[in-house]
C-alpha cells in the first residue's frame, strides 16, 4: 500500500507548482485559449477546466515539462468536451456544427513565438480604441493583469457589479461589433500602441496621482502599468515609445515615498527630501531615457521622461537644470500641443527667465480660456503672483484654485498655501 | 461581417460650401465608390435628402402620428449611408475613414446583426403557415 504521508506531500508539493504556475501562466494561457476558442468566455471557462484537470493529474504524473502548453492543449480538450456534451443536450444544428468545427481544427500551434503573439492580441484587444477609456482599463486590468473585479473597482472607487458590467459589455462589443483577435498590422501600429499606452498611462496615474482611495490597491495600480510596459517592451522591443513610457513611469514612482507626509499631504518636487527617491528605479529610468530618445523615432512619453530624469538628477531643487528643461517643454509641445504642456512651460520658464516672464504665459493662456476651470493652473498662476510679492491677487487665485480642486490632499495643500500668504502679510 | 456607416454632418455644409469644392468632394465620393464597389467591400449606399424633407412616424395605441422634421434635432444629421462587407471592425474602420463625409462630418460604424440561421428558418416557416 502506498504510504498516505509521501503521497500527501506529492499533492502538496503538485498543488504548489499549480499555483506557481497559475501566477505566472494563466493570462497566457487565457490569452491562446481565446483565440483558439473564439470567444472570451469560453476561453476563460476553458482555462479553469484546465487547472483543474492539472491539480487532478500533476500530483501523479508530475509537473508536465511545458505547462503552458499541456494547460492549453488542456483547455482545448475540455472546450471541445463541454461542446460535445451541450450538442448532445441541445440537437440544434448549430451546436452539433460548432462542435464538429473544434473538433476538426488543426491541432493547436503552441511554440513559444505563437504564444507571445497571442499576449499581444489579447492586450491591443483589450486596448481597442473602438472600446471606451473606462472599459479598456477595466478589460486590461481583468483579463491581462488577473485583477479580480473587486480589486478593480475599489481601485477606481466603483462598485464591483458596476466593473463586472463594465467588462461584459465590453466583451459583448468585441463579439458583436466584430473587433478581431489579430496584432494591428505595421500600418495601424503607432496608433494602435498609442492607446495601449495610453491606458498603461492611465492606469499608473490612477494608482499614483489620486491620493483617496485605498493606498494599497493603488499602488499595486502603478506596479501593474510598469510590469504591462515591461511586458510590452519585451514583446515589442523596437517600440521606443514604450520605452519612453516606462522611464516616465519609474523616474515618477521613485519618489513616491517622498511626494506624500505621513498624514498623506502633498510636498512639492522642490520640498522632497531627495534621499528618499528610489535610487534602482531612476539608475533604470535614465538608461531608458537615454535609449528611447537615441531611437529614430520617439514621442511625447521619451519627452516627458527626459523632463523627469533632469529633475531626478538635479543633486537639490535649486541646481535643477530649467533652462534645458524649458527647451524639452518646447520640443513637448511639438509633438503634444496641448494646453496643459503650455502651462508647464510656462512654469519652467518662469523658473529660468523668472516669475514675470512665466506670469505673462501663464496670464495668455487663462485668458484663452482653455484652462479657465483647472485648478493647477490658478494654483501656478497664485504661486507667480505671490514670487512677485502681489499677495492680494496671489490670495483671489488660489482661493480659485482652491474653488475647483475636488482632492482632498490638494484643497490642504492650497489652504496652507493661503494661510501662509496670510501670515506673510501681518508679519510686514 | 456586414457594416452600416452613416454619415452625419452639418447639412448647411452643402448649402454653404462654394461650387468648386462640392464637386471636388462629390469626386472624392466617386473615387471612393470605384475604389471599394469592385472589392465587394460597398454593397450599397446612398446620399439623403436634407432633414427639411424628413417625416417622423410614432405609432401608439394603434394611432398613427406624424410629424414634420427629424426624430431628434442635433448639430450634425444623417446624411448618407454606406452598406459595407468587411472582415473584422478593422477592415471596416479602415474604408470607412475613407468616406469622404469622415473629413467634414463623422462616420458612426454600426455592425449588422446577425440573425441565425436557425431563427430566419423559423420566420420563414411562420410565414408559411401563416
Amino acid at each position: 500500500m502506498a504510504d498516505p504521508t509521501v503521497n500527501d506531500a506529492s499533492t502538496t508539493e503538485a498543488r504548489q507548482a499549480v499555483e506557481r504556475v497559475y501566477r505566472s501562466e494563466s493570462r497566457r494561457v487565457l490569452a491562446t485559449l481565446i483565440r483558439l476558442l473564439g470567444d472570451f468566455d469560453r476561453a476563460e471557462e476553458a482555462l479553469h477546466d484546465a487547472f483543474i484537470a492539472a491539480l487532478q493529474q500533476w500530483p501523479a504524473s508530475g509537473v508536465p515539462a511545458n505547462p503552458r502548453s499541456w494547460l492549453v492543449s488542456a483547455g482545448r480538450f475540455k472546450a471541445i468536451d463541454g461542446e460535445r456534451r451541450r450538442a448532445k443536450h441541445d440537437a440544434s444544428r448549430d451546436a452539433i456544427v460548432e462542435g464538429f468545427a473544434l473538433r476538426n481544427t488543426p491541432p493547436p500551434d503552441i511554440d513559444d513565438e505563437s504564444l507571445d503573439d497571442d499576449w499581444l492580441r489579447l492586450i491591443f484587444t483589450c486596448c481597442h480604441p473602438a472600446l471606451s477609456d473606462d472599459a479598456r482599463i477595466a478589460l486590461t486590468l481583468r483579463e491581462v493583469c488577473d485583477l479580480t473585479t473587486e480589486q478593480v473597482a475599489r481601485a477606481f472607487l466603483s462598485t464591483p457589479p458596476t466593473i463586472a458590467q463594465r467588462i461584459v459589455r465590453a466583451k459583448a462589443k468585441i463579439r458583436d461589433a466584430g473587433i478581431p483577435y489579430t496584432i494591428p498590422t505595421r500600418a495601424d501600429m503607432p496608433e494602435r500602441l498609442d492607446a495601449v499606452l495610453h491606458v498603461v498611462y492611465l492606469v499608473f496615474n490612477e494608482g499614483y496621482a489620486a491620493t483617496s482611495g485605498d493606498a494599497v490597491v493603488r499602488g499595486d495600480l502603478t506596479r501593474e502599468a510598469i510590469r504591462l510596459a515591461r511586458l510590452l517592451l519585451d514583446l515589442l522591443p523596437d517600440e521606443g515609445e514604450i520605452r519612453g513610457l516606462l522611464a516616465l513611469m519609474l523616474l515618477h514612482d521613485s519618489r513616491r515615498e517622498a511626494r506624500t507626509t505621513a498624514e498623506g499631504d502633498l510636498v512639492l518636487l522642490a520640498d522632497q527630501d531627495r534621499r528618499l527617491w528610489a535610487r534602482g528605479a531612476i539608475e533604470e529610468g535614465l538608461t531608458l531615457v537615454r535609449q528611447a530618445l537615441g531611437a529614430p523615432r520617439y514621442g511625447s512619453y521619451a519627452v516627458q521622461a527626459a523632463i523627469a530624469a533632469l529633475h531626478a538628477q538635479a543633486p537639490t531643487a535649486a541646481e535643477t537644470d530649467w533652462s534645458e528643461i524649458a527647451g524639452l517643454y518646447d520640443v513637448l509641445l511639438e509633438i503634444d500641443g496641448s494646453p496643459v504642456v503650455e502651462l508647464n512651460r510656462a512654469v519652467a520658464v518662469a523658473m529660468r527667465d523668472g516669475a514675470a516672464a512665466g506670469l505673462a504665459l501663464v496670464d495668455a493662456i487663462i485668458a484663452r480660456g482653455a484652462l479657465e476651470k483647472y485648478h493647477l493652473a490658478h494654483a501656478a498662476r497664485a504661486d507667480l503672483l505671490a514670487q512677485l510679492g502681489r499677495r492680494d491677487a496671489a490670495a483671489a487665485a488660489y482661493q480659485r484654485a482652491l474653488a475647483l480642486a475636488s482632492q482632498a490632499p490638494e484643497r490642504r495643500f492650497l489652504e496652507r498655501r493661503i494661510d501662509a500668504l496670510g501670515r506673510v502679510a501681518t508679519s510686514d | 461581417m456586414k457594416y452600416l456607416c452613416l454619415i452625419y454632418e452639418d447639412e448647411t455644409f452643402w448649402t454653404r460650401t462654394p461650387k468648386p469644392e462640392l464637386d471636388a468632394i462629390m469626386a472624392d465620393y466617386r473615387a471612393f465608390g470605384t475604389s471599394y464597389i469592385p472589392t465587394g467591400h460597398v454593397l450599397g449606399g446612398n446620399a439623403l435628402q436634407p432633414t427639411a424633407t424628413a417625416t417622423t412616424i410614432r405609432v401608439r395605441n394603434g394611432k398613427v402620428s406624424t410629424t414634420d422634421g427629424p426624430f431628434a434635432e442635433t448639430r450634425e444629421q444623417l446624411g448618407g449611408y454606406y452598406l459595407l462587407e468587411a472582415k473584422d471592425l478593422n477592415e471596416a474602420i479602415q474604408i470607412a475613414a475613407k468616406i469622404p463625409g469622415a473629413k467634414t462630418g463623422s462616420v458612426e460604424v454600426r455592425p449588422i446583426m446577425e440573425v441565425p440561421e436557425s431563427v430566419l428558418n423559423l420566420m420563414s416557416e411562420s410565414a408559411v403557415s401563416g
